[in-house]
């Protein structure tokens, strides 16, 4: 399936562009944006971001396997992130983790078969202050408790 | 005592608030000064970084060469993501305008004219808040090309985001520079140093938003008022993130050299149900863990807790109740390390793996005493064999938690042994008592 930037996320990209001397360093940035618009980062993805950047694949497909963020799968429309370390372990983060496992009936980077929620086991995110958390796609759910998540999954299996 | 970092001051976060309350006059401040003058004071005043490893920032910033025809950098590090630091999106979300001042006067202290700010992917909310804040500073002309016409100088520079996306190597200062040119955050070998060759093979400071964040302060009061609070030698206030099992977690911002045992019984609320405290991780989970029955006049600075065999880290404070299952704690620290390890040397790429299968093999209940030694075998030689301190920050936890907890572990791993007898063992005191250092 062929990639191209939509004209709007190609001055972004050119925006980000102009933070740094050279080029490069706004693949993070467009990478981001490539997933925004086509939802996970595919082989397509991957050639036009090195197209527009003047880099080569091989340098763009490096930064994707690195970092956790970028997917290379479609992952669903919510993607919920639990995190079990430490803070959040000593608060209760794996019954948190196995509630919505069982819930969805999908486990670590898992997808619903309806492609509405995903699923991730994440390291720290910062939130040891108001352990246990969640994350749903760029929002942070914090001190949470059993009836909390029960209420916050049934809302999102509720919307579109 | 008053806050430095966090004043109560209701919307500080905005710049009209922060301007009314005499923020951006330390910049002006310092451009009245020389730069030599500027890294003096911030010499003098102590100041270290509170990144983790407490280096005396004045002196980092000494090293960036005087005369040079590359351009220089700086970068501000918000990656924070060791297990047990929140302190920094406290910063980002309350109070970014003084971290944005202090940007401005080290980027003139050390001459670079543009400054990254590089913050962990996962804060979307506070990428957004510190945007806006600079979006702000760049209106008002604080930032940018206007600053010259506001501060009556003929200096001026920019600060710009950049958003990680999810890499806990790249807190690491030479990997998070690698980030930013858009490469995988592979830690680079030092010597050379980032001074010599940080960003595209330029000058560059790495300093932590904290330590960034405490700059204004030193320039606007001084740094004989800044060297005179807290301990001497690690002067200053710390944001102290507590977390586990305390009754009221979070951020504090305290004098360093405050007893750890005021901040958990205090500060923080205490343990909940009044049980008692196993073990305590000071720094973020890398550092050495402290037994419960060793926590009394443990304080909290750079140099007291190495007297203690620990380190004060990122001041992230990690209390277990006496019911924790300690093994699991530190197979879930060796799982994220082994997670978060860049692949390219050898002793941490596979050494954290197997500390892993070793911690996981005592949980099922197969393990043996030789086991616990050959942790420590493991983990010693992982530390120091590798490019970064990753390697360290993985080793530490193992190494110290199975040496100092050894009769937990050796229980956990016999069978005679009843487990919460043994735990018992380690616990101590139960309840609040008088605080014994407030300042007001």
């Amino acid at each position: 399936m062929n990639f191209k930037f939509t004209q709007a996320n190609l001055e972004r990209i050119e925006q980000e562009i102009k933070k740094y001397p050279v080029r490069k360093p706004a693949v993070m940035a467009a990478l981001y944006i490539a997933q925004e618009q086509n939802g996970f980062i595919s082989n397509e993805v991957i050639k036009e971001v090195a197209n527009v950047l003047a880099i080569t694949a091989e340098e763009v497909l490096g930064v994707v396997t690195f970092y956790t963020m970028y997917h290379q799968k479609q992952m669903g429309k919510y993607h919920i992130q639990v995190c079990t370390n430490v803070s959040c372990m000593l608060r209760g983060g794996y019954e948190i983790w196995n509630q919505v496992k069982n819930k969805f009936g999908i486990d670590h980077m898992g997808v619903t078969s309806d492609q509405k929620f995903s699923l991730e086991e994440v390291e720290c995110m910062g939130s040891c202050g108001t352990a246990p958390m969640i994350a749903v796609n760029e929002e942070y759910y914090e001190d949470l408790s059993k009836e909390k998540v029960e209420d916050l999954l049934e809302s999102l299996k509720g919307s579109n | 005592m008053e806050k430095i970092l966090l004043p109560d001051i209701t919307n500080f976060h905005l710049i009209d608030v922060y301007v009314s309350n005499g923020g951006y006059n330390a910049a002006k401040k310092a451009f009245s000064q020389t730069p030599d003058e500027i890294i003096d004071q911030v010499k003098k005043s102590g100041l270290r970084g509170r990144g983790g490893a407490a280096f005396l920032c004045g002196l980092k910033w000494s090293f960036m060469p005087k005369t040079t025809d590359k351009p220089k950098y700086l970068c501000v590090n918000g990656d924070e993501s060791e297990p047990g630091s929140f302190k920094d999106r406290q910063i980002f979300e309350f109070n970014p305008h003084q971290m944005i001042e202090g940007t401005i006067i080290t980027c003139y202290a050390i001459g670079a004219k543009t400054a990254y700010v590089y913050i962990r992917g996962e804060y979307h909310k506070w990428i957004k808040l510190l945007q806006m804040a600079i979006d702000d500073a760049n209106a008002k002309g604080y930032l940018g090309e206007k600053m010259k016409e506001t501060f009556g100088t003929n200096f001026s520079c920019d600060v710009y985001i950049h958003k990680g996306a999810g890499a806990y190597i790249c807190g690491e200062e030479s990997s998070l520079m690698n980030s930013i040119e858009g490469k995988r955050g592979y830690p680079r070998v030092k010597p050379p140093f980032p001074a010599q060759n940080g960003l595209w093979g330029c000058p560059t400071t790495i300093n932590n938003v904290e330590t960034i964040a405490n700059v204004p302060k030193i320039i606007e009061k001084g740094w004989e008022w800044f060297s005179k609070i807290g301990h001497p030698k690690h002067p200053g206030t710390l944001l102290f993130g507590v977390s586990g099992h305390v009754n009221k977690p979070g951020v504090y911002e305290l004098p360093t050299g405050t007893l750890l045992t005021d901040i958990i019984y205090n500060y923080a609320g205490g343990v909940p149900n009044n049980k008692k405290v196993l073990c305590v991780i000071p720094g973020g989970t890398s550092m050495p863990p402290i037994r419960g029955d060793k926590l009394e006049g443990v304080r909290m600075d750079a140099e007291s807790l190495k007297e203690v065999g620990s380190a004060i880290g990122t001041g992230g404070v990690i209390v277990m109740d006496e019911d924790t299952d300690l093994v699991k704690i530190l197979a879930r620290i060796a799982h994220f390390y082994h997670h978060e390890s860049c692949g390219q040397c050898t002793p941490c790429r596979e050494g954290t793996g197997w500390l892993e299968k070793i911690l996981k093999r005592i949980i099922a209940g197969k393990g043996s005493t030789s086991d616990l030694d050959l942790l420590i075998t493991v983990a010693n030689q992982i530390e120091g064999n590798t490019i970064c301190a990753l390697g360290e920050a993985a080793a530490w936890p193992v190494k110290f938690m199975v040496e100092r907890f050894r009769d937990y572990f050796e229980a956990r791993v016999s069978k005679e042994i009843n487990l919460p007898v043994a735990n018992k063992v380690h616990s101590m005191r139960q309840t609040a008592f008088p605080l014994a250092d407030v300042k007001n």
